[in-house]
């Protein structure tokens, strides 16, 4: 089958990413130990987990730049080892790493880019309209060795784009990109995801990926140890926390159970539902406790992540 | 996405590939063609002054206008292979070779756009090298399609050496390693300079065991219609080579050696 006539084949049925059983060792590693992730067309996708995960090695093995020990990896059904050029065709990847042609502007790179995927200047348009979503514009023209990290790191995004692909894997996008450039990058890419594309994203700030991703794989040594929506992973595992503030105290034995943590007379309670808080109320009430202050707050996927993980999301990284 | 599809060109790839290369020499055109060339004819000026009248080579043929062929094939095999082991050792050291490995793009895709520039930029500099040297040196090519083979069986040659020698080395100092002590003294001792039939009979010997040698002496040929060996005998071990070291490169590109873990 050639690479247009592959291309042209009816997708709707095939997931974006299938992957079956992969396994990696590097030496006497063991990186990835049988993963089995599916993620459908159109999907707003985060990949998280700490430092030697696994994710990055699993975005590599999707990419082709790292080969399988065992397993399948497809994207949009096409064989990522079998039918490399179908796959590589419909996937567009951004790096981890800040890297960049100091031979080129801006502009000339993204023609490159393009043309490498068999676009021509008809992709002209569309280069123009990732120049403009992503804030490159007036950078067009400039080499990308003057460009500085945060610029460099959109030219990095817009490169992926460059071929339109419907799959886009985001590795750590806004690292070193300030807060204004982050959401314009953001509004770029979730209106990718609103035209269809699908979009896989791994990032340090979890925060992002909950406010934009409506599903998260979390890997721990190379393992997905959490598979869900965002949605449910907040209600299964972290839900709701009452922080209240009631100096040096005794607490009644009824409530212990709920303490989560203590800290200078402020008191955190890890509650499954609202009707656990007048529960807490009632047993402080009856051993006189009085409550000096009192916060409710949601649980966020930092609270499930330090629970399947077990560390704080500041040494997440990929 | 089908409309899409319908736009995609098989050719573009390798084309933008090969069109991106070449850019990228002409870019620095100082460095990869004017300084090469000025070099040569350093060579020239020296050696011809300090030599002409103390060298005899053939028959009949001046010190210097001997000196010309030699000085432009070297000059043409040392940019062939510093055009494709360049690009390849900064693209990996910089960590821009990932965007052609995330491509589409075939492994034989990759081969020919390296090859083909790496040609291009060794004709470009032999040819520049020749044009000024036509004004101080009177020079006549005899058989054109004799000199026009070996430059570019010669060419795409050290071409695919520096393929091999790009994906190979991972840091600089492993490619200037490539550089001076294989590259440098297998042109130098190839006959650039001298007839190797002045040489005593042991060294003789050890330069029909240099490919450079066959390369250079058939270039020559083109020019005076004499050589040290058969033009045929080096056209078909340069060739020999040529092939052997493509099918070893594309090896390589295809196993992902060093390019994909």
């Amino acid at each position: 089958m050639n690479l247009n006539t592959a291309l042209s084949r009816p997708q709707i049925m095939t997931h974006a990413i299938k992957i079956n059983g992969l396994h990696k060792s590097f030496g006497g590693l063991h990186a990835l130990k049988g993963i089995d992730l599916t993620i459908e067309q159109g999907e707003f996708f985060a990949l998280l987990g700490p430092n030697g995960a696994g994710k990055s090695t699993l975005i590599s093995i999707l990419a082709g730049l790292i080969k399988a020990d065992a397993g399948d990896v497809s994207v949009m059904g096409f064989d990522v080892v079998n039918q490399y050029q179908q796959a590589r065709q419909l996937l567009g990847v951004v790096p981890q790493e800040l890297v960049f042609d100091p031979f080129f502007n801006v502009r000339e790179m993204l023609r490159f880019q393009a043309g490498y995927f068999g676009r021509g200047p008809e992709n002209d348009a569309w280069v123009d309209e990732i120049l403009e979503g992503l804030g490159l514009a007036d950078k067009a023209n400039t080499n990308m060795r003057k460009l500085s990290g945060g610029m460099k790191r959109r030219a990095l995004i817009a490169q992926a784009l460059a071929h339109k692909p419907p799959v886009i894997v985001l590795d750590e996008p806004t690292a070193g990109v300030d807060v204004e450039l982050r959401q314009l990058m953001w509004e770029f890419i979730k209106k990718l995801n609103h035209q269809g594309h699908t979009i896989i994203l791994t990032t340090h700030y979890l925060e992002e990926a909950e406010a934009l991703c409506s599903r998260v794989g979390m890997m721990k040594q190379g393992e997905i140890v959490a598979l869900d929506s965002t949605a449910n992973l907040l209600n299964r595992f972290a839900g709701k926390q009452l922080r209240l503030t009631l100096g040096e105290v005794i607490l009644p034995v009824s409530i212990q159970a709920l303490l989560k943590n203590k800290d200078n007379g402020i008191y955190t309670f890890a509650l499954n539902d609202m009707a656990q808080i007048e529960f807490v109320l009632s047993s402080l009430r009856a051993a006189d406790i009085k409550v000096i202050d009192m916060q409710l707050s949601e649980a966020d996927l930092e609270d499930v992540f330090m629970s399947l993980v077990g560390r704080p999301a500041v040494q997440v990284s990929i | 996405m089908n409309k899409q599809s319908s736009l995609i060109s098989p050719w573009r790839g390798p084309w933008t590939l090969l069109k991106k290369e070449l850019l990228r020499f002409w870019r620095v055109a100082f460095q990869t063609v004017a300084a090469p060339v000025i070099t040569a004819l350093l060579y020239l000026l020296i050696f011809s002054h300090a030599l002409e009248s103390h060298v005899h080579v053939y028959d009949g043929v001046p010190y210097t206008s001997f000196l010309v062929p030699g000085l432009i094939m070297m000059s043409v095999l040392q940019n062939a292979f510093a055009n494709s082991s360049s690009s390849l050792i900064q693209s990996k050291v910089m960590g821009n070779l990932v965007f052609v490995l995330l491509t589409p793009l075939t492994h034989l895709q990759f081969f020919v756009a390296f090859l083909v520039a790496a040609i291009i930029r060794g004709l470009v500099v032999g040819l520049c090298i020749f044009l000024v040297a036509m004004w101080f040196v009177d020079i006549h090519i005899t058989h054109f399609w004799y000199l026009f083979a070996f430059a570019l069986l010669g060419s795409a040659l050290l071409g695919t050496f520096g393929i091999i020698a790009g994906i190979w080395a991972d840091r600089f100092d492993q490619m200037a390693a490539f550089q001076n002590f294989i590259i440098m003294p297998l042109s130098f001792l190839s006959g650039v300079f001298y007839s190797i039939h002045s040489l005593p009979p042991f060294w003789q010997k050890l330069s029909h065991l240099n490919p450079f040698f066959y390369m250079i002496d058939g270039f020559r040929y083109g020019f005076f219609g004499k050589g040290d060996v058969s033009p045929l005998i080096s056209l078909t071990i340069v060739g020999v080579s040529f092939f052997v070291l493509a099918l070893i490169t594309l090896k390589m590109l295809k196993s992902g050696y060093k390019l994909r873990a």
